[in-house]
């Protein structure tokens, strides 16, 4: 026998379900007013600085159909990679969005201020992202993946380094598509399946 | 506006890397749902960033007197829910046993005859004009939490011949990172239908599952008035040690 380690074991996930919205984004569900204030509703307020951006697209399954009913929620840095909290951050940018798909066509829209870099703990500099994470009906525990940015340096990025399918590298880089305008789909299956993280 | 609160935590250690083995299996033919909507390709795995160390933070000021009693909030107070009233209350921790404070707890359900109130859902059994179905609260700094609420109907799902999910309540977790989000359902002790549901099934883990299941608190409980059903979670914990950053010379 040896001693106990004194750690427990995390909680085993559980799908949303397709009325995740009930609790998390009310006014979606039909249930406008429940909360005075929901959370996430933006991830800027006025006067965010950088540049504001709009990241368009879908969550596609693996015959191709698009979700009606995925929930989203991003988190990222300020302009300069300063997130909330940390010292001479932007007041305007709280980081943090929840957003769904749009229950007729499946579409989401992300408007929000265009991410700095940040550090790893190491030192290397990860070039500008934003942390996506996406559950549903179906989806067994969210998944975790980033957007970057065509028309960023993403080089030397640690993370994109270690794909050893360069193929796959798109999947995790939003294209422009106009000026502040970028495209990213979440393909949850499939030839054009997105590169899902553990971190 | 900022809807978060500045975080007291961005030097602490990595975040401990996930156990895949203590979650659902992500592809489960049971869960017809579960099929076309699972990646078929390995997660890329690296030690956390302040990407996912760091996290939205969230105060006091975003909760409404009512966030967390869900037989009154629907209607701000005027008139109860149907159902039979219980009290969940439980602990957050982490991964190192340690309390998670101020960590956001929100909570959705069905109404005591099974329906939730949401646009999409069309089952027959009738909306409670006196209940919503969600509510939220923080933990306080020792981690713990509660909430007034009734108790669930089960309800028919569409998936094989003939489903039901068992009586359940859907949580969700912010910890103090990104890293940590967790969505889960709280199910309740003695529930015949825990055991023939294919939701609860992806675990396949017994003991992971056994720890989503509630037991009557009846300590907890208030004579005359409601039940309490126990409900603790973990969340994701942070390497603890001194040794983190590599330092001049080593």
């Amino acid at each position: 026998m040896v001693q106990k380690l004194n750690s427990l074991v995390e909680s085993a996930s559980q799908t949303a379900g397709p009325y995740v919205h009930i609790g998390c984004m009310p006014s979606y569900a039909g249930n406008a007013g429940a909360y005075d204030c929901e959370i996430g509703e933006s991830p800027i307020a006025e006067g965010a600085k950088g540049e504001i951006i709009e990241i368009t697209g879908e969550v596609i399954d693996g015959t191709a159909w698009a979700l009606r009913d995925a929930m989203l929620e991003s988190w990222q840095p300020d302009a300069a990679g300063k997130f909330p909290g940390q010292p001479g951050a932007d007041p305007n940018v709280s980081g943090f969005c929840r957003f769904a798909v749009d229950p007729d066509i499946g579409k989401f829209t992300l408007r929000t201020v265009k991410p700095g870099a940040v550090t790893t703990r190491n030192g290397a500099m990860q070039a500008p992202h934003i942390s996506l994470w996406i559950v549903a009906r179906g989806i067994n525990i969210g998944l975790q993946t980033r957007i970057y940015f065509e028309d960023e340096d993403n080089s030397s990025d640690p993370l994109l380094a270690r794909i050893e399918q360069k193929n796959r590298l798109g999947t995790l880089v939003a294209k422009k598509s106009g000026p502040g305008q970028y495209a990213f789909d979440v393909v949850l299956q499939g030839d054009r399946e997105t590169v899902f993280l553990d971190i | 506006m900022p809807d978060t609160t500045p975080d007291t935590n961005t030097d602490a250690g990595p975040l401990i890397p996930r156990n895949r083995a203590a979650h659902p299996q992500v592809h489960d033919v049971e869960y017809k749902t579960s099929v076309p909507r699972s990646p078929r390709w390995p997660l890329l795995s690296m030690e956390s960033t302040p990407s996912e160390e760091t996290g939205p933070r969230f105060g006091h000021d975003i909760l409404g007197e009512y966030d967390n009693n869900l037989i009154l909030n629907w209607t701000k107070g005027a008139a109860p829910a149907i159902g039979e009233r219980i009290r969940v209350h439980g602990r957050v921790l982490d991964e190192n046993a340690r309390p998670v404070p101020h960590a956001l707890v929100e909570v959705w359900q069905a109404n005591a005859g099974g329906r939730y109130r949401h646009v999409k859902d069309g089952y027959f059994a009738p909306l409670d004009p006196n209940f919503g179905g969600c509510g939220r609260t923080l933990t306080d700094s020792e981690g713990y939490y509660e909430f007034l609420t009734i108790r669930p109907g089960a309800y028919p799902w569409p998936n094989r011949g003939n489903d039901w999910r068992p009586m359940h309540i859907h949580f969700s977790l912010f910890g103090h990172s990104f890293g940590q989000r967790l969505i889960t359902q709280m199910y309740f002790e003695g529930d015949p239908l825990i055991d023939q549901c294919p939701i609860a099934a992806t675990v396949k883990d017994r003991a992971q599952l056994d720890n989503l299941v509630a037991p009557l608190d009846l300590g907890q409980s208030r004579p005359l008035d409601y039940l309490a059903y126990k409900f603790d979670i973990v969340l994701r914990g942070r390497r603890q040690t001194m040794f983190e950053n590599k330092l001049e010379g080593m």
